[in-house]
């Protein structure tokens, strides 16, 4: 009975992180991170709250509406650009997949000076600041008379998606027991049959959660884009750049918000893929 | 050098108990739903400068006691009394307690010195102070020039040194001691059990240290109090613990003990397999109610004697240290052999002729042996 | 045959593990588009204007690199123009300024995150990490909304009657910092986590139980054990914070240039590619530098730690 008599007051310290008398909680700790989780959301919910605003001033709310959708996803330009940004991601995505399993593969068995090199490759993108790759790639294309558009923005997307291809792929390869290979080499299975049926088939999670997270980063991408896109590269991001930049109209609300919900649902396939096969 | 000289407080009540634990319960919830009491209404006093050793198969709830009463768990009810002023809703920071723990816990970033420092600091102890107390502690453990040391340069013996220093440093009013001596070899804790021992008798502050090793509770201890379960089954000196076990756990986890079932009446008490047992035998004092009863003897009061008619039969025979240990299983004619019960002795093997395994022995008990303990 | 870049024989030999080779397409792949348009912009930063302004005329010249510090008249004196120094300068402000407020956010989180139970857990992590995946351009677009003198936030403080006339917040420094900190702040709150996660509390117990308050524990020996996180986060949000584009190219409205918008004006509107490119080996030096003293810091920082720290942690 006496554990009848206590719970309220024990399930309200066990709250506590588990141990003790809240000994690891520190006072406004908490509410600094609710504000910090309200900040973190605030524009995704703003954004898509705004797209259902039938006012033409896209800051003034006036009343609800889904006309935007409709008008969005009519326009013919919105159309090209979705293309174009769709194509590029496919492309990048598949490109930088294949060279990202190369190199997951490469990497373990390099020398050491060899893997620092690509190592440092491999991390340039994430630390060089975005303008400063951005504008090299236009003068290298420019340089080389390679032409701008959706050609010149895949080349260089697919540069920037292979670290984030590599990640998930280099932890699903780090967990595969070596002794698998050595067992299928014992029963007679040639290098490309090791890879074809033992290589592949482990890593094919990591590789869609890595081709998962390519094609987002390519589909979110805007300053390179923006740059390399000359007369007909326009993407989605491109786009929206635009009708920020010259006639805000909450169809850019609308926009925005098929393209966060894009995001989002490839971003948790993406993590559920890489926690479901542990 | 004695660091009691030092205290400032003079103690609240004189006459109180150093720390009084009265009927704390604490329940846990298990991560699948389920209840764990981890204590079971505990109560225990523990006598100002004493030596108490809790010992108890490990889960029985030790660790969380000690938590208990260093504030870094809250009990769900009950209450806790240090030198007469209650404790148990004082935050952790302000009970002049202090623990050692299993872990040991020693600040990574921090050197030695500063470990042993960092308690004092929080008392506002003023820094010439500090450095002279610090070197005292280091003195006390024998690290006296491994200041300057990070914890990570020392051996698993020099760190547990250092654990205790850092405690010690803030002469508390009871000084808590979780497992302190699990992670050392076998050696090393011989002689950290004597260190111990010397410290405590040198600072006379109350010393309360959590063991599963009953040899160790014996050898420390002024005082034991064996858990099991979430409860406290027997408090008493390691003698009286260890000669008179109040239970069947008791006598069992306290060193080897034969545990056998018999009627008890006036004149003694007849156990079916051995026979009859006279009542001097049993402890002076017993006054358990006739009828069946269950006693422990340990082997060291039982006498094997070769007897070709004896209902007893050797089935092993070994030597542990200098003493034989004989193994024998004893069965009353015409009973069933899973009836039979085992029963040990231990003497001396010097300068005795041992038994084969086979011979017939018949079993006596030494005088006042026979204790009755509870199932 | 001993290449450089092969392991032992014995290594490459092992069933199934491929070869070094299979990492070859991605690292020529890399060297082609990640290494060359940098040896391009160095080489750009010492020619000369093209005539029209688009690309570079062939010809050696140190003028990009002197623009950054003086003014050419059109009579063809120079005189000292400190606005580029100034630009800089701004730059390094913004990235300091969002460091420190990411930082303040960052470990009361880190922390309160690291505490919870292990299933809850998870699951708030991932959450912290969405906003990061979806486009930084529409996040940051969303604060022109939020902030401007229509917006919700005016709206809300009109509505309880706190201010009459709507605060200016769009277009200001404010605005920027705003969105940079909103931009990296994951970058601070995912290290700083890590290291929080490993951090064994069984220490603060230790701590608390030697009479140490709760703001002790946490400044004592809570903040210096996830230092090396606290440190890889500043390095993660400092150094892309100070080439920072979007956020001051469409929060501060003009009035809050930081280096990268300057170089984006150069392959723009301004047309001047080699000072363009002579501003972007500029900005590198600086992270490069940031970078080695950021690594000098922590390798100290980890030394003083007993253990090593940061370099597990990257
Ligand atoms: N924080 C906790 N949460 C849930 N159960 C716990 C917790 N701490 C201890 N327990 C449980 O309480 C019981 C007693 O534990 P403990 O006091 O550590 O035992 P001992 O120190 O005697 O080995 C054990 O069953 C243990 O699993
Ligand atoms: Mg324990």
């Amino acid at each position: 009975m006496t554990m009848d008599s206590m719970p309220t007051r024990g399930r309200k310290r066990r709250r506590n992180g588990g141990v003790g008398p809240g000994l690891r909680d520190f006072p406004t700790f908490k509410a600094v991170s609710y504000l910090v989780f309200v900040f973190l959301y605030l524009p995704l919910v703003v954004v898509v709250a705004y797209s259902f605003n039938s006012n033409r001033v896209v800051s003034v709310w006036r009343g609800f509406t889904f006309s935007w959708y409709s008008e969005v996803l009519g326009n013919d330009d919105i159309q090209r650009a979705l293309f174009n940004s769709l194509r590029i991601g496919v492309v990048a995505t598949i490109v930088s997949v294949v060279l990202a399993t190369g190199l997951a593969i490469g990497l373990l068995t390099m020398a050491r000076a060899g893997r620092t090199f690509a190592w440092t490759l491999i991390g340039a993108p994430l630390i060089i600041p975005e303008i400063v790759f951005a504008i090299g790639t236009l003068a290298l294309f420019v340089q080389s008379r390679i032409p701008l558009g959706v050609n010149a923005i895949t080349l260089a997307h697919i540069a920037f998606c292979v670290p984030f291809a590599l990640l998930p792929i280099r932890a699903r390869l780090r967990g595969v027991d070596p002794a698998v290979y050595e067992a299928a080499a014992d029963l007679g299975a040639g290098e490309f049959t090791i890879f074809r049926r033992m290589t592949l088939p482990l890593l094919a999670p990591g590789i869609v959660a890595g081709a998962l997270l390519a094609f987002i980063i390519s589909l979110d991408d805007f300053i390179v884009s923006y740059f390399l896109a000359g007369p007909g590269g326009t993407t989605l991001p491109v786009y929206i750049f635009g009708m920020i930049r010259n006639a805000v109209t909450p169809g850019v609300n609308a926009l925005s918000t098929l393209m966060l919900v894009a995001s989002i649902l490839i971003v948790s396939l993406s993590y559920l893929l890489a926690r479901k096969r542990r | 050098m004695c660091l009691t000289s030092t205290i400032s407080e003079e103690p609240l009540d004189a006459s109180a108990p150093a720390l009084s634990v009265r009927d704390v319960t604490k329940t846990f919830q298990t991560p699948e739903g389920g209840q764990i009491s981890a204590l079971d209404s505990v109560s225990l006093d523990i006598a100002d400068g004493s030596f108490m050793v809790l010992l108890g198969p490990s889960g029985c709830g030790k660790t969380t006691l000690l938590r208990c009463i260093a504030g870094l768990e809250s009990p769900d009810s009950g209450r806790i009394d240090l030198r007469g002023q209650r404790i148990d809703n004082m935050p952790v920071w302000r009970r002049r307690v202090n623990t050692v723990f299993q872990s040991y816990a020693l600040f990574p970033h921090m050197t030695v010195a500063q470990n042993i420092a960092f308690g004092l600091q929080m008392d506002k102890v003023p820094g010439d102070i500090i450095k002279r107390k610090v070197g005292e502690s280091l003195d006390m453990v024998h690290l006296s020039g491994l200041g300057s040391r990070k914890p990570s340069q020392l051996s698993g013996g020099q760190q547990q040194r250092v654990a205790l220093a850092r405690a010690l440093a803030k002469e508390p009013e009871v000084l808590l001691l979780d497992e302190p001596l699990s992670a050392l070899d076998l050696k090393l804790r011989r002689g950290m059990q004597s260190e111990l021992k010397r410290l405590q008798r040198e600072t006379s502050i109350t010393f309360v240290l959590v063991t599963h090793d009953q040899d160790e509770a014996m050898a420390m201890g002024d005082q034991v109090a064996v858990f099991n379960d979430g409860r406290i089954v027997q408090v008493g000196e390691p003698r009286e613990v260890y000669l008179r076990p109040c239970s069947r756990f008791v006598a069992d986890f306290i060193g080897e003990a034969n545990v056998l079932t018999g009627a008890l009446d006036t004149y003694g008490l007849v156990i079916e397999s051995v026979g009859f047992v006279p009542r001097d035998r049993l402890m002076p004092d017993t006054q358990a109610a006739l009828g069946q009863v269950h006693v422990a003897v340990r082997p060291e009061n039982v006498s094997l004697q070769l007897d070709p008619v004896g209902s007893a039969k050797i089935i092993d025979v070994s030597y542990v240290g200098g003493d034989m240990r004989v193994e024998a299983v004893a069965a009353a004619s015409g009973t069933a052999v899973n009836a039979a019960v085992s029963i040990v002795s231990r003497v001396p093997s010097q300068g005795v002729q041992p038994p084969r395994i086979g011979d017939r022995v018949s079993v006596s008990f030494a005088e006042g042996s026979l204790t009755v303990v509870a199932d | 045959m001993k290449a450089p870049w092969s392991a032992t024989a014995r290594q490459r030999r092992q069933a199934g593990q491929g070869s070094w080779w299979s990492g070859l397409p991605g690292v020529v792949y890399l060297i082609a588009l990640v290494f060359l348009p940098l040896v391009i912009i160095f080489v750009y930063s010492f020619l000369s204007r093209a005539k029209l302004g688009v690309g570079v005329k062939w010809q050696f010249s140190l003028t990009p690199y002197t623009e950054l510090l003086f003014s050419e008249s059109l009579s063809g004196g120079r005189s000292f123009d400190p606005t580029y120094l100034q630009i800089i300068a701004n730059s390094f402000w913004y990235a300091i300024i969002t460091s420190v407020v990411c930082l303040v956010l960052s470990i009361p989180i880190a922390l309160w995150l690291a505490t919870r139970a292990p299933e809850r857990r998870t699951a708030l992590v991932f959450a912290v990490t969405i906003p990061f995946w979806t486009s930084l351009l529409i996040r940051t677009y969303s604060f022109i909304i939020i902030l401007n003198d229509n917006g919700p936030i005016n709206g809300l403080l009109k509505g309880i009657g706190i201010i009459d006339e709507p605060i200016a917040m769009l277009y200001t420094p404010f605005a920027t910092v705003v969105g940079l900190v909103y931009t990296f702040l994951p970058f601070m709150i995912l290290p700083i986590y890590a290291s929080a996660e490993r951090f064994d509390f069984r220490l603060a117990e230790a701590a608390y139980d030697l009479g140490a308050a709760k703001w002790t524990v946490l400044r004592r020996i809570v903040l210096p054990s996830i230092r090396p996180g606290i440190i890889a986060g500043m390095v993660l949000v400092f150094i892309p914070a100070l080439g920072s584009y979007l956020a001051p190219e469409l929060l501060g409205g003009g009035k809050t240039s930081m280096i990268a918008n300057v170089i984006a004006a150069q392959f723009g509107a301004s047309r001047n590619w080699p000072f363009g490119a002579a501003l972007s080996v500029l900005l590198l030096v600086i992270t490069l530098l940031v970078l080695v003293i950021f690594a000098v810091v922590a390798k100290r920082a980890s030394r003083a730690a007993g253990r090593g720290g940061w370099e597990a942690l990257i």
